[in-house]
């Protein structure tokens, strides 16, 4: 028993009135409500704790999957770009670069279905009903060949799914396996022949570029040779400020008819549109496209881009964003153009749509 | 590489006023950079002329209430690796350990993971509820924290992918990305324990599932032995409130066991009967063996160290003559008690001076003074635990789990240093 618990044990008893054996020592914290605990607790465990009451089938899940997650993991979740695959991968466990994915990986079904409702869509966690959670699950499973296309997953036959992969985890063996081989004596002197190298990271060549650092304090730039630092001292700060005086100007003409507050507000609500969409200099396309431009300027005409049927019809139409019209897609981007693979369920703030159409608006002329 | 012996370091304290001597000899024959034993043929204007930093003022005290580092410093940054993870929200950055000193990480550059982005939390908005197999289910406010109890500890937090990226060869040439995934920070917070018999937990109550206030929650299962033992509730550190990238207001530190289990904006712990098995120690943070068997709740960090400075980063560009090698040592089972550093890929080695006293499940600073003769080097460095446990070859790891776990990559690593003292990561036979 710790110093800190027998001197409160002492001085919190007067505060504890019909307490049980096992008291609060501190009384501090209150009571957590029924309806508190049903928001917070969504735990999905493997024997079925914690699910919910409700149910799904494949054919609904696929609607579902289709509108709110395949931008990301592909129409059959076979995975889009670099986003996870979710389904696939059989038996590629002991291959070179194993597929992971629900199918040929996961232990438990409860996995996926609490992990679905808490936390995707990703950039929009939250959303899905759980009558929607069970759809998505059974049709997941679907585009794993673990259930046919007639499969209804429900409460009450969700444990009766077995996951093909449920005997392929042990429980950490390290100290069966490794600790014999490795707590020994280790060796000083003479350990082995005199070593080759093997492999350089040089020639793979997938790391960023860094500048490297002298004891001088000198900042060697991505490129720059040790002999070039030498001859140049530690004058390495120089180009930088120049670069800085020489830009201002062009941007803030741009800008100069918005409230700065507003782009600066717009900004901040744009963090919830961040992981599908970039804007700014060197802004690239992503899960949706880049919004550089958008205030003023037609739908569905970024370059490189694969818009949906529905926004390429908008595109054909030459429908225009103003802020109007951007204002109402924003508000609720799927009923503004129905079957539109924006998952997204809309900024509900009048304000913060203002905000946001703003902070577009600063990156558009 | 020829010569072996003259290339093996001098244990502290070791480099014999003889063995200066005949180095610098050799520097100031031949190298080109090393300014060992230099000799000024003018005075140095730096020295005989007034600065203006010497006969002008300074900033004054009002000028940054909260301070940056020096512009200088502009580089000593977090850096990440854009081809690693689809986008940079769900994705990770590297602390830069190349240039950082002594143990502690400051927090503005301690390297960031999240799976849904750093989230802006108020104090006034935090909510801590405890329910699942207790007497009480309770919410605590940040408030009630500052109320209970607190301890400090200082603490490695290493995310179990550190290295990952290695295992099937040198791959990112530069510590700050083979072993940047790590911080190490003094925590100030109420024990999980003080919390978790406030609650009181019931006999049936082996687990805690503990999740955070971000869109991904990022859910893991603890022991309740763990939980119980040296978990903190921690809102400092480093003197100071979280970091919003590291949780603020309030984080769980989990000494010794691997940085995803630190859930960030600590939102719930459930008390359970039987571990969760969310996806992120399902899918995710579980180690993919040879036999397509993976292993799972391979929670601690085993035994690491890895020389930090020389290394590709940080070119040994002095030339030879009297050098600093210097590296970081840790292990989730308890206190570093030994380094071993090599400079001939391990066929020799000499004991590492240990800076200060070794913390338990914290960073730990060595040193060997070396005398180089300039000729190329190929470094490693070897940590022993208090539990015997001697940090293994990336080789000896790969024989027993293969290639693909992805995690718990703690095997050595070498730079080869070339006579010009620059530094590349690469793996010796
Ligand atoms: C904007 C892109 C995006 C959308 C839309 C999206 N996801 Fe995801 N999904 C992700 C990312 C990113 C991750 C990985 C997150 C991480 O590692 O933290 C992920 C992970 C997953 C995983 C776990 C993969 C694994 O191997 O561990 C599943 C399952 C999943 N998503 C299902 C869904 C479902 C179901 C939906 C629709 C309801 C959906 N996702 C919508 C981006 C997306
Ligand atoms: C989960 C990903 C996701 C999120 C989050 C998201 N978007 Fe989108 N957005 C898309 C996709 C995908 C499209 C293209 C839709 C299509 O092709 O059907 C799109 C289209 C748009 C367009 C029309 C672009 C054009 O070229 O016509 C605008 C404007 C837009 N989004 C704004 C926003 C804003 C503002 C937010 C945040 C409040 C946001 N989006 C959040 C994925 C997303």
């Amino acid at each position: 028993m710790s110093k800190c618990r027998n001197l409160i044990a002492t001085t919190a008893l007067a505060t504890l009135a019909a307490a049980p054996v096992l008291a609060q020592e501190f009384g501090l914290g209150r009571a957590a409500l029924p309806e508190e605990i049903e928001a917070w607790d969504v735990a999905v465990l493997p024997d079925g704790t914690g699910l919910p009451e409700g149910q799904g089938d494949v054919y609904d899940g696929e609607e579902a999957w289709i509108n709110n997650c395949a931008a990301c993991h592909g129409d059959f979740a076979e995975g889009a770009g670099a986003w996870p695959v979710v389904a696939g991968g059989d038996g590629t466990l002991t291959d070179a670069r194993p597929v992971k994915t629900v199918g040929s990986y996961w232990p438990y079904l409860s996995t996926v279905f609490d992990y679905v409702h808490r936390s995707m869509p990703f950039g929009a966690a939250q959303i899905l009903t759980y009558d929607e959670t069970y759809a998505i699950t059974a049709y997941i499973l679907y585009s794993n060949g673990i259930v046919e296309d007639d499969f209804v997953l429900s409460n009450e036959n969700f444990t009766e799914v077995v996951m093909p992969n449920v005997d392929g985890f042990i429980i950490d063996d390290r100290m069966e396996t490794e600790f014999p081989l490795f707590v020994t004596e280790p060796c000083m002197s003479d350990c082995s022949a005199p070593v080759e190298i093997t492999k350089r990271a040089t020639d793979i060549a997938v790391t960023p570029a860094f500048p490297r650092l002298l004891l001088d304090g000198t900042v060697l730039e991505p490129g720059a040779t040790l002999e070039e630092a030498s001859a140049q001292g530690t004058a390495t700060d120089a180009a930088p400020m120049e670069e800085a005086a020489a830009e201002p100007a062009a941007e803030e003409v741009q800008v100069a008819s918005l409230d700065p507050a507003m782009v600066e507000a717009g900004e901040r609500a744009f963090r919830q549109c961040r992981s599908c969409h970039q804007v700014g200099d060197g802004a690239r396309n992503g899960t949706g496209p880049t919004l550089n431009g958008i205030v003023g300027n037609v739908a569905g005409q970024v370059d490189g881009f694969r818009y949906s049927p529905a926004f390429v019809e908008k595109a054909e139409e030459g429908h225009v964003w103003t802020e109007e019209s951007l204002d109402a897609f924003l508000e609720n981007p799927r009923d503004y153009i129905e079957r539109n693979r924006m998952a997204f369920r809309g900024v509900r703030d009048a304000d913060e749509r203002a905000a946001l159409i703003a902070y577009l608006t600063s990156y558009s002329n | 590489m020829t010569d072996q012996s003259n290339d093996a370091p001098r244990k502290a304290g070791g480099a014999s006023r003889r063995d200066f001597l005949r180095t610098a000899g050799l520097a100031a024959g031949g190298a080109a950079l090393g300014a060992t034993g230099a000799r000024a043929n003018t005075p140095d204007p730096l020295i005989t002329e007034v600065q203006p930093y010497a006969s002008f003022t300074g900033e004054a005290v009002d000028a940054t209430p909260y301070g940056m580092p020096i512009h200088y410093e502009e580089h000593v940054v977090r850096r990440n690796v854009e081809w690693l993870t689809a986008d940079p929200i769900s994705s990770i950055n590297f602390t830069p350990i190349h240039a950082l000193e002594g143990t502690i990480t400051p927090q503005g550059c301690a390297f960031e993971r999240h799976h849904s982005g750093a989230i802006e939390m108020s104090k006034q908005e935090y909510r801590l509820m405890i329910n699942g197999l207790v007497d009480r289910p309770l919410v605590f406010t940040f408030a009630d924290l500052m109320r209970l109890p607190r301890e400090s500890r200082v603490a490695f937090c290493e995310c179990a992918a550190n290295s990952g990226m290695e295992w099937g060869g040198a791959q990112l040439n530069g510590v700050q990305f083979t072993h940047g995934m790590i911080h190490n920070m003094e925590y100030i917070g109420v024990p999980l324990r003080v919390l978790l018999e406030e609650a009181g937990v019931q006999p049936e109550g082996k687990w805690i599932f503990v999740e955070g206030h971000d869109a991904s929650s990022n859910g893991r299962s603890i022991p309740l032995e763990k939980a119980m033992d040296d978990c903190l509730v921690a809102f400092y550190a480093n003197g100071e409130a979280l970091r919003m990238e590291h949780g603020y207001p309030v984080r769980l530190i989990v000494p010794g066991w691997e940085g995803n289990m630190w859930v960030k904006w600590l939102r719930r712990i459930g008390v359970y009967d039987q571990a969760v098995e969310a996806r992120e120690e399902t899918s995710k943070y579980t180690d993919l063996l040879a036999n397509g068997i993976a292993r799972k709740w391979t929670w601690e960090m085993d035994a690491k160290s890895v020389v930090t400075s020389p290394s590709p980063q940080t070119p040994a560009s002095h030339g030879p003559g009297p050098m600093v090698i210097t590296g970081l040592a840790w292990s989730g089972r308890g206190k570093i008690t030994r380094v071993d550093v090599s400079t001939d890929g391990g066929a020799n080695w000499v004991e590492a001076r240990i800076a200060g006293d070794a913390q338990s499940m914290a960073l730990t600073r060595f040193y060997v003074d070396h005398v180089w003769d300039g000729k190329p080097m190929l470094l490693q460095s070897r940590a022993v635990d208090e539990t015997g446990y001697v940090q293994p070859t990336k080789d000896q790891l790969r024989a027993v789990r293969g290639l693909n776990s992805i995690y718990h990559n703690n095997g050595i690593q070498t730079w080869y240093v070339n006579e010009n003292g620059e530094a590349e990561n690469v793996e010796v036979s």
